[in-house]
């Protein structure tokens, strides 16, 4: 089945080109902070997690996001995500090695990595997101290649991968929390010590993680004869909008406890994301112009899905699944992470900009992720075209 | 026995124990028994803890006795200097009374408080945040209370540094045995009782565990020994001296409302 990415339109091989000469950039990159620590990024005693760890959060949504496709089609027996499904199983197959991608770009020492195999720690919540992420690696690899596998046979799958694929249900919810446990059990972080975390972080994931499948099978259905339908283009955008409501009404219980309680630990982030944060005789406030944008984006996105659904437009569809997209990936992919630094736990405000050699690194696990996308992806739509040719 | 078959049967016989005792701990739970733990009040006195005493007003009456501690402190323990605020590590530090402790009030506080050097440094908790998330046992818990640094396991994933809320902890982010532009050294004169570090591990103070191993006071305490300004010893010893200092002084400790019992104390 693999030797169906090997073969190719020039455009295909050209979109392959660009993304390993990103690759090879971030690789350079990379070699520089192997040698020199990670001193090279905008990172500080203050903020001491930066792009990277808020990229591996965000994508560990995209990659939970594959379960409201696996979801509807295997537990509902819902037909119309017949062809979409695959595309959310290898998606998440991508998301997850950039997730691992980024973690191992973020640590001091990445040649010790395997120690927290070796030492398991039970009482550390990063030990259980590296097995949920592991096992949710494993699963999706399984179930998506076995189910295309028997597609391309020409007979239906075999019965022993239903219960993996069962599994890979609460799996999906579970990494998701897990990433959510990282930042909300610990003490003296106040915008982060919060109970709606990992709900918020799940709401976000179902419609960033579907916003984005939607764009590529636009972009697939004008490239390519594959067309997911019509019928499933629909289901998921109420999927997406609600998803992306959800997500707002947490983000509204946030304002609430933080600005009714008057409590000042719990104002000083959003004070610091969403209108500045003064400090001395300073205001900090380097956040507040993408936070503010992502607010819009992301409601604005919200009243645009639907109306591309009223009208059936594919190019309102891509634009409004876009602005989702692009909006929760502030909020998760920069605010999130960022945010909770600010200000540290003894009250001083430092702000983090990233350097060119992060930014190049970042850039490049993107690509990667993209690269193992669209390998995955050729193969997925080479056999399905074959079938129904 | 090999240590991974003493590791796999200590494990088993700890699931097997959490299996016994996880039923009545629940019922400890239900019945509120466990809540007297929580809350402001003290962790359970048992066993050997070592805690500190710091009296700021002897700091203020001496004056550049606190700086005196944290150069004794840094040289023995190759603590690197790199001259920013951005790559700076540091195990003891004069921090002031506003951010040293945010969740005391500061409203109408008297002038001679704003310029007071409180000496900050690791708590050593006995509910220490920075070891339940450790992910590889690289920082833990001692039994005499103190809390310690593998720096040979750490994989520099700073989830301590997230997890600490007293910012008590550094990370290397280049490295701290190099040279400066000038070629000057980032550790003015290296001691080669103490392993210096290299980049991409997490350190913070360690109570001068390799020097109480061998029968000597911390570095700091030693330095402030005259003066009385650091008292130092096993807070669970009653006829220990700093027992009694806490027992006939008011002391305050840094965001206490968070469970961790620090095992630091402040005379203000």
């Amino acid at each position: 089945m693999i030797e169906k990415a090997f073969k190719g339109s020039t455009g295909y091989w050209v979109w392959m080109l660009f993304l390993l000469s990103i690759m090879g950039m971030g690789g350079l990159f990379y070699v520089q902070q192997f040698n020199y620590g990670l001193g090279i990024t905008g990172m500080s005693r203050d903020v001491t997690w930066g792009i990277y760890i808020s990229q591996f959060t965000f994508l560990v949504g995209v990659a939970a996001g594959g379960l409201m496709l696996v979801l509807p089609y295997y537990i509902h027996d819902y037909k119309a995500f017949g062809r979409i499904v695959i595309l959310g199983e290898f998606m998440a197959i991508a998301a997850i090695a950039m997730c691992l991608m980024f973690i191992i770009a973020d640590l001091g020492q990445p040649m010790r990595a395997l120690n927290v195999m070796l030492y398991p720690t039970p009482n550390s919540m990063l030990f259980w997101d590296m097995i949920v992420l592991n096992g949710y690696l494993f699963l999706n690899i399984l179930c998506g290649w076995v189910v295309l596998q028997s597609e391309y046979k020409g007979i239906k799958y075999p019965k022993w991968i239903k219960p993996f694929i069962y599994l890979s249900i609460p799996w999906a919810i579970s990494i998701h929390t897990v990433t959510a446990f990282l930042y909300c059990g610990l003490p003296g972080r106040h915008f982060w010590l919060t109970a709606i975390l990992a709900p918020r972080f799940l709401a976000s994931a179902f419609a960033a993680g579907p916003a984005l499948l939607m764009v590529i099978a636009m972009i697939l259905k004008k490239t390519t004869k594959f067309d997911v339908g019509r019928e499933a283009q629909d289901k998921l955008v109420t999927i997406i909008g609600y998803a992306a409501m959800l997500n707002f009404f947490f983000l509204g219980c946030e304002f609430f406890v933080a600005y009714y309680s008057q409590i000042p630990g719990h104002m000083h982030t959003l004070d610091y994301l969403f209108w500045g944060l003064g400090h001395g005789d300073q205001v900090y406030n380097n956040l507040v112009p993408f936070m503010r944008a992502s607010v819009i984006m992301g409601l604005a996105g919200i009243a645009l899905i639907f109306v591309s659904r009223a009208k059936q437009s594919d190019g309102l569809l891509v634009v409004s699944c876009l602005l989702i997209f692009i909006s929760f990936w502030i909020d998760k992919g920069l605010g999130l992470v960022l945010g909770g630094f600010v200000p540290s736990p003894l009250e001083y405000v430092t702000e983090y900009v990233p350097s060119v050699q992060e930014l190049g690194i970042t850039a490049a696990i993107w690509a990667t992720g993209f690269f193992i996308l669209s390998i995955l992806y050729k193969v997925a739509i080479s056999v399905k075209l074959e079938k129904e040719a | 026995m090999d240590s991974k078959r003493r590791d796999f049967l200590k494990i088993a016989g700890l699931t097997a124990i959490a299996g016994i005792a996880a039923p009545s701990a629940f019922n400890t739970l239900l019945k509120g028994e466990a809540i007297a733990a929580g809350g402001h009040g003290a962790a359970a006195p048992t066993g050997k803890r070592y805690g500190m005493v710091i009296d700021v007003k002897k700091f203020t009456e001496n004056p550049g006795l606190a700086e005196q501690c944290i150069s004794a402190c840094h040289t023995i323990h190759n603590v690197p200097d790199f001259g920013n605020r951005k790559d700076e590590i540091k195990w003891l530090w004069i921090e002031s009374y506003e951010h040293a402790f945010t969740t005391a009030s500061q409203y109408k506080r008297p002038d001679a408080l704003k310029d007071m050097p409180i000496l900050t440094l690791c708590n050593h908790c006995d509910n220490p945040p920075c070891v339940r998330a450790c992910p590889t046992k690289a920082t833990f818990k001692k039994k005499d209370g103190i809390v310690g640094m593998d720096y040979h396991r750490c994989i520099g994933c700073r989830f301590c540094m997230a997890a600490c809320p007293y910012g008590a902890r550094s990370f290397n982010w280049r490295d701290p045995r190099g040279k400066d532009a000038n070629g000057q050294p980032f550790i003015k004169s290296e001691n080669p009782k103490y392993p210096a570090r290299m980049r991409g591990v997490v350190e913070k103070c360690n109570f001068c565990t390799e020097r109480l191993a061998i029968g000597q006071i911390p570095a700091c305490v030693e330095v402030a020994a005259q003066t009385k300004a650091i008292v130092f010893g096993d807070i669970n010893d009653p006829e220990s001296e700093i027992s009694q200092v806490l027992k006939t002084s008011f002391t305050i400790q840094r965001n206490p409302a968070i469970g961790t019992y620090p095992s630091l104390f402040y005379i203000i």
